[in-house]
């Protein structure tokens, strides 16, 4: 009682605590990245319309909007666009496969630990470009070694990180499985591979993301077709507006790709707290 | 069915943690293990689950299993243990999906525990939607559903406050009583023990050995916590306890 009144007696001047929590925490914010994207292309047109920036520098943004509209109406863009998705689904669809069947492995046998663990670190800092002519020899001059590439670079990033995520599954869950005496299939299967799929998923964010740009590199370095192709050639007649519309799609895929992956976590990981 | 075990003993590496446990669980009764902790209480009950194997002595299952048994000695895990990406009902049928059962029977086998343990109206709802208790009931449900001979649980209300625990002690009180279970129960809660056992087993501190087996004759059903008899139980359970917990307690802080 007589803490409470004790204030008001006194006319002690009574202050708000003041807060310190919050932050820290990602929120989801909606359209802010449409703006500062927006934002940047609105500077850039301007610079270019009123000439502080020469047109040496930067393209004007709508001309490179126009160039994407005449590469689409002309057809080039599904002929350039189509070989390189499938380069890319190929490629990354092998390597993320071999990759998460290798990291598996790995997180379940010691012996496998063993074995790949310091190969897969002795591969992984290879720039894996440097390495397409000897793909190029191994599975010949056209798509297999676009494959190749793309596979292999995806290859490493999702076996360290598929073994990195089977090292953090829970144990007490497997112990749980083995306690009710499930097969060590099925411990695998609906224990280990679910516990691990946060790890995976995020590990797949990154190897696509080099999946593409290693997609460009093959092009460049050898392809009739393929949005590479278009970038190298534009590149060497110094076409900026066709260089940049080639850009502007490579950065469209990399967001598309980060959409669904984005979705794929939040379908396949509803159930993390 | 019942279990046996004949002059366990075991040590990791120089720590003896078990010496010479002869102890019978008998078949439709609660065994309660105490003890200090670290007296190798969760490893005695690891033994007993064929989780691991002690270095010495044996342990027995004795008779055979009741009718339509899928999974003999099944735990029930202090921290809950159950997936977070499945359902409640998904977390049941986990453990009866290996056994090739038909669908329907997979289905009513869940839906006759989970009417058991009264979570009927959680069978699609996520863990993480679910309180302490709840995925306790949740845990409780997914032992039954396998038809166990023998429960074994390890301290499975420590994760829980103490309303909680009263509330699921009461839980395992009427499914105890409506069809009689083997089990063991770890436990360092002396109220809980009191509770529950028919018979409890005091060890010592480590390495832990079999210090006093006290039986309870009184029906569970039957307790009630101002009952004078059980309060001597009670009492004499401390006291025996008392000494163990302040010697091992004296002896954590030498260790270190
Ligand atoms: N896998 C292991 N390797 C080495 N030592 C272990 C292992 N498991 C347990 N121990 C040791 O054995 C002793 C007994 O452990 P146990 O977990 O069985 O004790 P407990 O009675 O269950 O204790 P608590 O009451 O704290 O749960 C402890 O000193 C512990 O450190
Ligand atoms: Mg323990």
């Amino acid at each position: 009682m007589a803490l409470e009144t004790s204030a008001h007696d006194n006319d002690t001047p009574a202050r708000p605590v003041p807060y310190r929590g919050g932050g820290f925490r990602p929120r989801h914010k909606r359209g802010v990245g449409l703006i500062v994207f927006a934002i940047l292309i609105a500077i850039a047109e301007l610079g270019t319309r009123q000439g502080w920036i020469s047109a040496l520098t930067l393209p004007k943004p709508s001309d490179v909007f126009w160039t994407l509209v005449e590469f689409w109406q002309s057809g080039r863009l599904t002929q350039n666009l189509f070989p390189s998705l499938t380069r890319l689904v190929v490629g990354a669809f092998l390597g993320t496969l071999a990759g998460i069947g290798t990291g598996l492995m790995i997180g379940l046998f010691s012996a496998a630990r063993a074995g790949f663990v310091p190969l897969v670190a002795a591969i992984f800092p290879i720039p894996k470009i440097a390495l397409l002519p000897l793909f190029v020899i191994w599975f010949g001059i056209d798509e297999g070694s676009k494959y190749a590439l793309i596979a292999f670079g995806t290859f490493t990033p999702t076996v360290v990180a598929t073994y990195g995520a089977v090292d953090n599954v829970d144990r007490t869950l497997i112990r749980m499985g083995q306690s009710f005496g499930l097969s060590w299939m099925s411990i695998v299967r609906k224990i280990v591979l679910p516990g691990a799929m946060p790890g995976i998923l995020s590990g797949l964010r990154i190897s696509l993301a080099i999946a593409i740009i290693l997609l460009v590199a093959a092009e460049m370095l050898g392809a009739e077709y393929g949005i590479g192709a278009y970038i190298l050639q534009a590149g060497s007649l110094y076409d900026l507006d066709r260089l940049f519309a080639g850009v502007v799609i490579l950065s469209l895929l990399g967001v598309v790709v980060s959409f669904g992956v984005g979705k794929l976590e939040t379908r396949l990981l509803r159930w993390r707290v | 069915m019942e279990i046996r075990l004949d002059a366990v003993g075991h040590r990791y590496d120089a720590v003896e943690v078990l010496r010479d446990i002869s102890l019978t669980i008998p078949a439709g009764k609660i065994t309660c293990i105490i003890g200090p902790s670290g007296c190798g209480k969760s490893t005695l009950l690891r033994f007993i689950g064929g989780l691991e194997q002690p270095t010495l002595g044996n342990v027995f299952q004795v008779g055979e299993q009741p009718d339509g048994c899928l999974n003999a000695l099944t735990y029930i895990f202090q921290d809950f243990a159950l997936l977070p990406w499945r359902t409640v009902a998904g977390n049941i049928s986990l453990v009866l999906e290996d056994h090739g059962l038909p669908k329907d029977r997979i289905d009513s086998v869940i839906t006759d525990v989970l009417a058991r343990t009264n979570l009927s109206d959680f069978a699609n709802a996520l863990p993480k939607q679910l309180s302490g208790g709840m995925k306790q009931r949740v845990a409780i449900a997914r032992a039954l559903a396998v038809n166990p001979a023998v429960l074994l649980m390890d301290e499975p209300l420590s994760a829980l406050d103490s309303q909680t625990r009263d509330l699921l002690m009461e839980d395992l009180v009427s499914l105890w009583s409506r069809t009689p279970f083997t089990a063991v129960y770890v436990t360092h809660n002396l109220q809980e023990a009191v509770r529950l056992g028919h018979q409890i087993v005091v060890l010592s501190r480590r390495p832990g050995r079999i210090h006093e087996v006290v039986t309870i004759d009184a029906p569970l059903d039957q307790r009630r916590t101002a009952d004078p008899d059980l309060q001597q139980k009670h009492d004499h359970l401390w006291h025996l306890m008392r000494d163990e917990a302040r010697a091992a307690d004296a002896e954590l802080v030498h260790g270190a």
